[in-house]
């Protein structure tokens, strides 16, 4: 190391990180303080005994676990279909090579950056007048469709290396296309089509100007809506707005820790591909 | 572009042998559909959910309407109001902020942190540190914006927020402020949050980058006496110039559609001082119930990312002619 020394490097690095996680740290030690250490000795401090009234309060007030279903039926529903649309589109872009498949491949990217306040209004008007306003079923249909966009350009970039010879091996002993799909191409792509329901989960999950416009009614909303919605009316005390954000955070947190290298992984990919 | 097309029948027809040319005969495919069907559940989906909504939200734009009964039509009359209303321009200037915070800002310290983090960290103090820091950073991308943004509206809350505390503990009382309540901070303070949250996606682009790069490059730059910030500048930045001209235009994009932080944090105020374009839309479809002026501001935002999609995709199909 000529130019940089390596420990005042270091030291500047972990002073960020932890700039970085502060704010959760905040969170947690206020999260779990009673209301009267919180007025008397401020934000700063340590608790002295942790004190899960507020958490417990906070749940039941706004039913988090009804909104955590919500969540994860959203979330895990689009994450499964949206899939499966892609497969298919992908199947026909990247190993049928059907024609004009550079417009269809650019088609799926353009509607993919298409911002949704473009899509918001004529998407709430429809569903209204279809009879799915307010109802789960039109979030998971519309982001099923929104997510496979991104999904069917990165499989058909992947099915496009696909080797040949496999299918044509495949072919030639008789199977159909539909056997060659699931016998061959998806179990081969299985670490491709992991990464995407993983970003498709994550991604629904956080999502929040459609559900914002869709989901009007308490029982429906997800985690995100309903704690967007709370904050945007701004009628919490501090003890609940730290009891909402650490709830918020904590799944949040679950997730990255369990599909981090998924994750940064698949970001990567995404991004330059 | 059209070389990929025909390049799957000429693949088929003047196969390597003509023994596999006749094994892998056109007959059967015929027995069993074409590829074309798969494509179809996609593209019913697309046209429902994205065509036709995209479609009327153009053709609303030309008309006014209030969301219920007949849409009249007026032609171009919401554009020309668009031209002359400061409250649009504002929001536009305010997008300008969002992309130096959320695209300049997170590329030139993601380029810094991700080379500190390979060269210094990674190699003298182990990957896990990388990983574990790296991780650090990468933290607020998986946050929903909506969590992000309680946790920050009450860390710069005016009574009794963080900041001002922290400000307050150290001495430093005259530095306190109403982060976002006061119209000359509101802006400010929103842009540091979005900083906060999407330093951690070039940071991961850029450190992925940097595997590819040959290191023998940089070793050979080492031995001819170039310093760091010197291998840093000719070295690292010209060999990930197509990992910062994607992450500059994903970025910007996003910047463009913020929205859910704006919502949470400020709700656009005080005083319109951090509306931007698709809050400024969402109010008009639905507080002011003009969703015909909605519309058209919406259409506006979209043909600007429309644009910017379009280089973003020719730069990274260029990016992959040179590469293969």
């Amino acid at each position: 190391m000529t130019a940089l020394k390596k420990y005042p490097v270091l030291a500047a690095l972990v002073l960020g990180a932890l700039f970085m996680v502060l704010p959760f740290v905040v969170v947690l030690m206020n999260a779990v303080k009673s209301p009267e250490e919180y007025s008397s000795d401020g934000p700063l401090s340590l608790p002295d005994s942790v004190y899960l009234d507020g958490l417990a309060d906070f749940w039941e007030r706004v039913d988090f676990g009804e909104k955590l279903w919500n969540s994860v039926l959203i979330s895990g529903s689009v994450a499964v279909l949206a899939v499966v649309l892609s497969v298919f589109s992908a199947y026909a872009i990247g190993i049928g090579r059907i024609k004009g498949r550079p417009w269809v491949l650019a088609f799926f990217v353009l509607a993919n950056m298409l911002p949704q306040e473009t899509l918001v209004y004529p998407i709430y008007y429809l569903s209204k007048e279809a009879g799915l306003y307010d109802t789960r079923l039109s979030v998971i249909i519309v982001f099923t469709v929104i997510q496979s966009a991104f999904g069917t350009y990165l499989l058909s970039s992947v099915l496009s290396g696909f080797p040949r010879e496999i299918i044509e091996a495949a072919r030639i002993d008789g199977a159909t296309k539909w056997q060659v799909l699931w016998r061959v191409v998806v179990p081969v792509s299985r670490p491709t089509i992991g990464v995407l329901m993983v970003l498709f989960f994550i991604w629904t999950w956080n999502e929040f100007l459609l559900p914002l416009v869709m989901l009007v009614s308490d029982d429906v909303q997800t985690v995100s809506v309903a704690l967007g919605v709370l904050q945007g009316q701004r009628d919490m005390d501090a003890t609940m707005t730290n009891a909402a954000a650490l709830l918020g955070v904590l799944p949040a947190i679950a997730f990255f820790l369990l599909f981090q290298r998924t994750l940064t992984r698949g970001i990567a990919v995404g991004a330059v591909k | 572009m059209t070389g990929l097309a025909t390049k799957a029948p000429a693949g088929a027809d003047g196969g390597p042998t003509p023994s596999r040319r006749r094994r892998a005969g056109a007959g059967r495919s015929r027995t069993d559909g074409s590829y074309a069907l798969y494509l179809l559940p996609g593209a019913l989906a697309f046209l429902v959910v994205i065509v036709v909504p995209f479609v009327m939200n153009t053709g609303i734009s030309f008309t006014e309407w209030s969301g219920v009964g007949t849409p009249e039509f007026t032609g171009l009359d919401n554009y020309e109001k668009l031209i002359g209303d400061e409250d649009f321009w504002e929001s536009f200037r305010h997008s300008l902020a969002m992309v130096v915070a959320m695209a300049l800002v997170p590329t030139a310290l993601g380029l810094v942190l991700a080379s500190a983090l390979f060269d210094v960290v990674a190699k003298h103090a182990g990957s896990r540190w990388a990983s574990a820091l790296r991780a650090c950073f990468y933290l607020p991308q998986v946050l929903p914006i909506a969590v992000a943004g309680i946790v920050w509206s009450w860390i710069l809350a005016p009574e009794n927020g963080s900041l001002n505390d922290l400000l307050g503990a150290v001495g430093l009382d005259s530095l306190q402020q109403d982060w976002l309540g006061d119209p000359d901070w509101a802006l400010y303070s929103v842009m540091a949050v979005m900083v906060w949250v999407q330093i951690g996606f070039p940071l991961v682009i850029f450190m992925s980058g940097l595997q590819r790069l040959d290191p023998a490059l940089h070793e050979a730059a080492e031995l001819d006496g170039a310093g760091w910030w010197r291998r840093f500048w000719h070295v690292t930045l010209p060999q990930l110039r197509p990992e910062i001209a994607v992450v500059l235009l994903w970025c910007t994009i996003a910047a463009l559609k913020v929205f859910g932080m704006v919502y949470v944090l400020t709700g656009g105020g005080p005083g319109g001082s951090t509306n931007v374009p698709s809050y400024f839309a969402y109010q008009n479809f639905f507080e002011n119930f003009q969703a015909g002026y909605g519309a058209a501001v919406s259409t506006v935002l979209t043909i600007l990312i429309m644009v910017l999609a379009l280089v973003a995709l020719r730069l990274q199909t260029r990016a992959e002619d040179e590469a293969g």
